[in-house]
């Protein structure tokens, strides 16, 4: 018996790395002291009350914020092990077999499970704010989506300590990481960690969608909306035409993992390309999902600070439409090198150029919003001019990657690698950030310290140009990705370590931002205006942070720049016009399904992974129960009382009005 | 907001820390950047369209960043200032068209290249040459590469020789996940695929040992498949294969199985080689279409014949 269960847990658990073992040693303090916490302050209720049940879009926005921050965490620890293991040739840091898995959790944390969620949480804080709405289209949905993306998150990152992590890259081509090359339990964690939080994601595409077309408040037009909901609409229509593909994808490769199916075998009429074309129909959109939105949060931030009216509107939103279609008709760039023959190549070498046209556009928009403006550099402005050159010089070398025929030398080489980290980094990443410290104030009613955001700021640019550019002169020097080590023979030892030393400067300036935040705290300055940039939108006219239910009554919306212009108005003399009587607002009731649900989808694709019949079929059942538990619901909405609303207005607004 | 002295310094750090980088890029390795020192006619071509579309490109970037850092000078908030600050311009047919305009022109340009280096590049089509191409066909294995010379009977692991001036038509497949076969000095590279056998011609202009490598992943020693590809004159080339043939091992089916196994390899030489062992690596896994029969069972039938 006794050696049954040591047998058991020596595969169960992953054993044999001290790392490893400092992992499960923190992870069970972490947990002890959560719990330990919450039950000595007697939070539990609290918490469960107001944050696990919760189906209020900013709440539910600051938890997407906060996870993608420990993730963000997570993927930079597997980025900096990389970088060190990288640092010298011949090192012996990590064995070939955890570089592999950590090259692997690297990309998939920092992609579906730090820039989604990430994205989607300033979605969610800031959406319904600037189209004047009170709640997401479907509250419900909502939270269940958060829920979802938690536990495919937890799913996954349980994998480095329980069964083993996937080792076969961010996008698991097969056949390596079919069951004849990749027995383990990783790629099956792999599979179902994106698989439900990937459910959660098409959710929230679908609730944007509807949210921005049906619930803008009275007079917005569509051609009147803030650029950031565009970019979310642009975003969202992509996500929703490719997750099913990704789901489809894993699906099938699940199937010849857990079923023994033939689509993606060597044998058995399986066919791996078929899986890299697939799985690149949903990749190469997604890169685009991800950045849109970060392309909206620099409109907002370059008019805000410029203190002019974003050039070229109609423009703007029509790249960001075509980039979103184009999105979906370049896949096949990513293998070049697969042998399609040159039709097929030269067709989606054309097409990827093509974006280049919006992009490029939107970049001269940014520069003449500037061009005659007034600009002040607070630390989102810094951001976004950081991000220009950036991105301009990290989209010059795509377009370079474009020309199929040189890509035959690019491909798979650390030019690739730096590419991509340039545009994501430089393109996704300054954006989020440049979006989470604009909105800040918005969030928590503070500003985050000035100093110490500059300081983060210099650290991080001067760490990725570090970090990243040497990358590029690795590749056209032969190196190729994903190898865990190399000789002293090859000659690139230098640009290595240099590249190191700049992922340890982003490293130290991660830690600045989270001392930023603690300092910011703690050196608490409540804003009391609601307004402390001087907005433009509608996220600005109401106090800081929103009350529960946004607007008090909603806003009546006449020009592109709703609250700058009332602003002018207001300057001018011009009446303001008599405010609506205040009417009993409809709210949804907080419920505990989404949370219960998605306990319900870990524990079946827990199951899935290790065959566990016993855990996935309970598991599923309990996922339908709570679709039956919600579906027979009628109780689920109420009416916040007048006086209640009176009440809070009268205490936010004792300053401004 | 303030510019404290530490700020300064910070700033002063980060333009020397870019010098420095840039003298690195300039300088010391460019020696060592081997895809811009091709030894090839394909490797050249490549090499010359980097070069161009890196022009194209930058006859836009390099203005716009230009612009930027100006535009965000002269338009920066402080007292006395001359710029005009005009807070409703939003709009100018004009210079719309301008930027609509730059990058169409130069995406058609650069898209008139890429098409035509498409075609003219396309890796399956035969170099021009009066001399006759030389076979090779390549294997990818779990972790190193195994030669094989149809026309000279002989095969070889991690390293590849081949006489210069002479067009090679490399057929490579995989017998272990996809990998891709890259030697950048003579071109760009190919993947090697189980069931398939890809075709890649590439040709060496000057004798030298040349780095190759597998480019796409394949798990735990795939850090460990780099191979030499050896250009050397036609001579040297014939002594190496008689070298081979008489002081080398012959390679048997079971000696194929036993280097199939998953690990690294050194160097080796085999004068010999089972006969249509490349034609059977390739059809094994198309003939799997056989249902009800596992790739084991397969493997085992064909290897025993």
């Amino acid at each position: 018996m006794w050696e049954k269960v040591k047998s058991f847990a020596s595969e169960f658990f992953v054993t044999g790395d001290p790392m490893i073992y400092g992992a499960d040693v923190s992870i069970v303090l972490v947990t002890l002291a959560i719990i330990v916490g919450l039950s000595y302050f007697k939070k539990w209720g609290w918490l469960w009350r107001e944050w696990l049940t919760t189906v209020d879009h900013k709440k539910i926005g600051i938890m997407y914020i906060i996870a993608s921050f420990i993730m963000l965490f997570r993927g930079g620890v597997d980025a900096l092990l990389m970088r060190a293991q990288l640092a010298m040739p011949n090192m012996e840091f990590l064995a070939a077999d955890h570089y592999n898995q950590v090259f692997t959790t690297h990309g998939v944390i920092m992609i579906l499970f730090m820039a989604m969620p990430f994205m989607f949480g300033l979605f969610n804080v800031i959406v319904p704010l600037q189209i004047g709405a009170r709640d997401v289209a479907y509250p419900f949905l909502n939270a269940l989506s958060f829920w979802l993306f938690f536990s495919g998150a937890m799913l996954f990152n349980l994998s480095f300590v329980i069964g083993g992590s996937p080792d076969a890259g961010w996008l698991a081509y097969p056949p390596y990481s079919g069951l004849m090359h990749n027995p383990g339990v990783g790629q099956d964690f792999y599979i179902w960690g994106i698989q439900i939080s990937g459910i959660g994601s098409l959710m929230t595409g679908i609730n944007f969608i509807v949210t921005i077309l049906k619930m803008r408040a009275p007079g917005m037009k569509l051609m009147k909306m803030p650029m950031f909901p565009w970019s979310v609409l642009s975003s969202c229509i992509a996500i929703i035409f490719s997750f099913p593909i990704l789901t489809a994808t894993l699906a099938l490769l699940f199937l010849d993992r857990y079923a023994g199916a033939h689509f993606f075998t060597l044998d058995g009429g399986g066919n791996p390309m078929m899986y890299i074309n697939l799985i690149w129909m949903w990749g190469h959109p997604e890169v685009y999902i991800i950045v849109l939105p970060a392309f909206g949060i620099f409109s907002e931030i370059v008019s805000t600070f410029a203190k002019k009216k974003l050039f070229g509107y109609k423009s703007m939103v029509f790249a960001m439409i075509i980039i979103s279609v184009l999105s979906f008709l370049v896949w096949a760039h990513h293998f070049f090198t697969m042998g399609s023959g040159a039709d097929v190549n030269a067709f989606f070498a054309l097409t990827t150029m093509l974006i280049a046209i919006p992009t490029g556009v939107k970049v001269f928009n940014w520069l003449f919003t500037m061009f005659r403006g007034k600009i002040t550099f607070e630390t989102p402005m810094l951001w976004t001019i950081g991000f220009i050159p950036c991105f301009v010089t990290g989209g010059m070398t795509g377009v370079l990657l474009s020309v199929a025929p040189a890509d035959f030398q690019f491909h798979n080489s650390y030019f690739l690698v730096a590419h991509f980290h340039h545009v994501i980094i430089g393109g996704v990443v300054f954006g989020y950030f440049a979006g989470l410290y604009y909105w800040w104030p918005k969030l928590f009613g503070f500003k985050l310290n000035e100093r110490i955001g500059k300081w983060a700021f210099w650290l991080w640019n001067i760490g990725f140009y570090l970090c990243f550019m040497p990358q590029y002169v690795l590749g056209l020097m032969g190196m190729t990705r994903r190898v865990y080590t190399y000789g002293w023979d090859k000659g690139w030892w230098e640009m290595n370590l240099v590249s190191t030393i700049g992922a340890g400067f982003m490293g130290i300036a991660f830690l600045f931002q989270i001392w930023q935040i603690i300092y910011s705290v703690k050196h608490l300055k409540k804003d009391e205006t609601g307004d402390p940039w001087n907005g433009r939108t509608l996220e600005w006219s109401i106090p800081s942070p929103a009350p529960l239910y946004n607007f008090a009554t909603l806003p009546q919306v006449s020009d592109q720049d709703e609250w700058w212009e009332e602003k002018q108005r207001r300057a001018n003399g011009q009446q303001v016009p008599a405010k609506p009587v205040l009417e009993p607002i409809h709210m949804p009731k907080n419920s505990g399904i989404p949370i219960v649900m998605s306990m319900c989808w870990f524990l079946a694709g827990f199951g899935f992974v290790f065959h566990w019949q016993w855990l996935t079929i309970p598991g599923l059942i309990g996922v339908v129960a709570c679709m039956l538990v919600h579906s027979f619901n009628y109780n689920n909405d109420y009416y916040i009382p007048v006086d209640e609303i009176t009440r809070t207005e009268s205490e936010l607004r004792k300053v401004t009005s | 907001m303030k510019t404290p002295q530490a700020y300064k310094a910070l700033r002063w750090f980060a333009s020397l820390s870019m010098m420095v980088l840039v003298l690195f890029a300039t300088t010391g390795c460019t020696k060592n950047m081997i895809v811009l020192d091709p030894k090839g006619p394909i490797a050249e071509q490549q090499r010359d369209l980097m070069l161009i579309s890196t022009i194209l490109c930058a006859v836009v970037i390099v203005p716009v960043l230009i612009l930027t850092a100006v535009i965000v000078w002269r338009y920066r908030d402080k007292k006395g200032r001359k710029a005009k600050y005009k807070p409703n311009w939003e709009h100018s047919t004009k210079l719309e068209i301008i930027w609509w305009g730059i990058p169409i022109i130069i995406i058609i340009a650069l898209g008139v290249i890429t098409v035509k280096g498409t075609y003219a590049l396309e890796p399956s089509k035969p170099l021009k040459s009066d001399v006759k191409p030389i076979t090779i066909q390549v294997t990818s294995l779990d972790w190193k590469w195994l030669f094989q010379y149809p026309e000279q009977g002989i095969a070889s692991v991690n390293y590849v020789q081949f006489p210069e001036n002479v067009p090679i038509r490399f057929e490579i497949t995989a017998d272990s996940p996809m990998n891709s076969f890259w030697i950048p000095q003579l071109g760009g590279q190919m993947y090697a695929m189980s069931g398939m056998a890809m075709t890649l011609h590439l040709q060496a202009d000057e004798k030298g040992e040349y780095m190759g490598s597998g480019a796409n992943f394949t798990g735990r020693e795939f850090a460990k498949m780099y191979f030499t590809a050896n250009a050397t004159s036609q001579e040297a080339f014939d002594q190496w294969v008689s070298e081979v043939k008489t002081s080398s091992p012959a390679l048997t089916l079971d000696g194929y199985k036993e280097l199939a196994k998953p690990a690294a390899s050194d160097v080796r030489m085999f004068s010999a080689f089972p006969k249509g062992l490349f034609e059977m690596t390739v059809t094994k896994y198309a003939s799997s279409h056989n249902h009800g029969l596992s790739w084991k069972d397969i493997n085992k039938i064909q290897l025993e014949e």
